[in-house]
């Protein structure tokens, strides 16, 4: 792809998520950060890339460690934002 | 190739994908990935509703599986024996037709079920109360990862295919600087936010002399190397590179040391925003849409946050980035003679009569409830009220705790039905209705200074309009500590204002108690 395909696609995307954030309510602010978190370790993907090459020791190991901390931000993240949100309870009917 | 497309079940993604080296795109891949982009886009639309958060959060996680899972079957490790393919000495993923690479698979699989242990028994594990430090060490590690990337690629840029001429193009390298400086930036930032968050730093501002000249400097000097690494010749990149990865991380410390504690809600967001844009450079490097729709997406999130926040405390982004709020112990405008005023002062079973008697009342929680964990002591309280026939309602002040929503999230720990939670606009003219406003933990948000008082440091930030109310019941620690404004409160001293010295939690379950 070339950058000014790239750069479209970027620059949509910042006016998609300028709308769909305006429209989370603000009792899911902290949710909202959560999950956020989870879905930019999708960086991940670079991780495994390098991971996967093993032409280069160096890179493959930083690749690695890159795979570790973006899957605990992965798992965590949206394990946590499970927790979170499973407590948001509707009125009990008496 | 095309054996090989017909052999394997999953061969239609196997085709290389050296999307910035303008080769040929397998389309499937570019596919997979531009799906999983709209996944993560309906993971926050979700988020709209509490009711259709749950759905939104299993999207992400779809969308996530479907990034990763393409990844693992497009860039499996090969081994290179028989490989006629072979472009560069550090382009063995061209290598296809190779068998595949059982152990470094084995070290990737490893590498993701350590990630997943921690992951996961950090989430089970972490008290809600402790959400805003989890999120900070959450974006360090985004931050880090990003710099990895950012460093692999420049290692071994064949493997991301970014080889032009045996170098690295001078875009590629302007994108990885920046995604190497940006994750730096929101490592060490996060670091810092993390342990003032946690309290294993001190809350207050640490300013450095002449701060904003060495902040500018650097930031210069981070755009200068980037520019020079750029346009460096291939074997000259190196020391700039490495320079630029330190001064990034120097940055991130210096910005975030002279930023107080009732600032970190806007530096929080700010730096959920920064590792969208970290996670957005890397997919410009890698010419990947699934990163760049979602760095776009959690850098846009993390940007309307701050803003919200600032709003919320009608002060201006660079203020709170410029730091040092909070710092002066003297206070502002109201001069040091700090004379005793007359305060009334209650015990839970007067609060408990006074409450049985009321219509309605709003409750207004902040930080303090959430140090003291109150937050299910006070459900308690609300309960016995509502079978008394009390109208029972939470106000939330967008700033209220150290980051955007933390009060709701504790609210609905301690099962609070989120239709009785409201926000500060949708609230505000309902004071004049009620009967208590009962203030347990928050300060400033209450603060009618912010109203009249011109000369104070809070002035111009909406406030709740707890005067109105026809008795206010202010639960707090003791007279001595003010808010992190650190300005006084003229709400302790009206004639409808009941102080309830204590700890929040013991307080409320004495009230509890009394109201049985």
């Amino acid at each position: 792809m070339d950058f000014i395909s790239i750069l479209s696609i970027f620059v949509l995307a910042c006016f998609v998520g300028y709308y769909v954030v305006w429209s989370v309510t603000p009792a899911l602010h902290t949710p909202l950060m959560a999950v956020t978190n989870a879905i930019s370790s999708v960086i991940i993907v670079g991780a495994l890339i390098a991971a996967a090459a093993a032409s280069v020791p160096a890179a493959k190991w930083l690749g690695l460690l890159g795979i570790v901390l973006a899957s605990v931000n992965i798992f965590g993240g949206f394990a946590v934002t499970a927790r979170m949100l499973a407590m948001y309870k509707k009125k009990e009917k008496k | 190739m095309r054996r090989l497309l017909l052999a394997a079940p999953f061969a239609v993604l196997a085709a290389p994908a050296h999307a910035a080296t303008g080769e040929a795109v397998n389309p499937w891949v570019a596919l997979a990935y531009l799906v999983s982009g709209v996944f993560f886009i309906l993971a926050l639309r979700g988020l709209s509703s509490p009711a259709t958060s749950r759905t939104g959060n299993r999207f992400g996680m779809i969308g996530m599986l479907i990034a990763v899972a393409t990844t693992l079957i497009v860039h499996r490790p090969t081994q290179t024996a028989g490989c006629d393919d072979v472009s560069g000495p550090a382009d063995l993923s061209f290598c296809y037709e190779t068998a595949i690479d059982w152990a470094s698979s084995l070290e990737i699989l490893i590498a993701i079920a350590i990630g997943a242990v921690i992951g996961i028994t950090i989430a089970r594990r972490i008290a809600m109360t402790a959400m805003p430090e989890l999120v900070a060490a959450f974006h360090s590690l985004v931050g880090l990862a990003a710099v990895l990337v950012g460093w692999a690629a420049y290692l071994n840029p064949g493997a991301f295919g970014l080889l032009v001429d045996g170098g690295i193009g001078a875009v590629s390298k302007v994108e990885m600087g920046l995604g190497i400086a940006i994750g730096a930036i929101t490592f060490s930032g996060s670091v810092i936010a993390f342990a003032k968050l946690s309290g294993r730093m001190s809350g207050s501002p640490i300013l450095l002399p002449a701060r904003h000249v060495i902040n500018l400097g650097t930031l210069a000097a981070i755009i200068v190397l980037t520019a020079l690494f750029a346009m460096a010749g291939p074997t000259e990149t190196m020391p700039l590179i490495v320079a630029l990865t330190v001064l990034a991380f120097l940055i991130g410390f210096l910005l975030i040391i002279p930023i107080g504690g009732a600032d970190m809600p806007v530096v929080v967001s700010m730096l959920n925003s920064y590792s969208g844009w970290a996670a957005a450079a890397m997919g410009f490097t890698l010419g990947n849409t699934a990163m760049i729709i979602t760095g776009a997406l959690v850098g846009s999130s993390g940007a309307i946050l701050s803003y919200i926040m600032c709003r919320a405390m009608n002060r201006s982004f660079i203020s709170v980035i410029a730091g040092g709020f909070g710092a002066d112990d003297s206070g502002a405008g109201g001069g040091e003679a700090k004379e005793q005023r007359p305060y009334k002062q209650g015990s839970a079973a007067d609060a408990a009569f006074m409450l049985e008697q009321a219509e309605k009342v709003i409750i207004i929680p902040g930080y303090g409830m959430a140090v003291a964990q109150a937050q299910h002591a006070l459900r308690e309280m609300a309960d016995l009220l509502e079978e008394k026939g009390v109208e029972v309602k939470y106000a939330i002040h967008p700033v209220a705790g150290r980051m955007p929503g933390h009060m709701n999230v504790l609210l609905a720990e301690a099962s609070v039905p989120y239709e009785n939670v409201f926000e500060l606009e949708d609230i505000n003219s309902e004071f004049a209705q009620a009967d208590v406003a009962f203030i347990i933990g928050a300060n400033d948000v209450v603060n009618p200074a912010a109203k009249t008082d011109k000369s104070s440091p809070i002035y111009g930030m909406p406030v709740f309009d707890v005067d109105k109310a026809k008795q206010v019941f202010f639960i707090k620690r003791s007279m001595g500590g003010v808010g992190y404004a650190g300005v006084d409160n003229d709400v302790f001293y009206m004639d409808q204002t009941m102080m309830l010295l204590s700890d929040a939690k013991k307080m409320v379950e004495e009230i509890v108690k009394a109201l049985d």
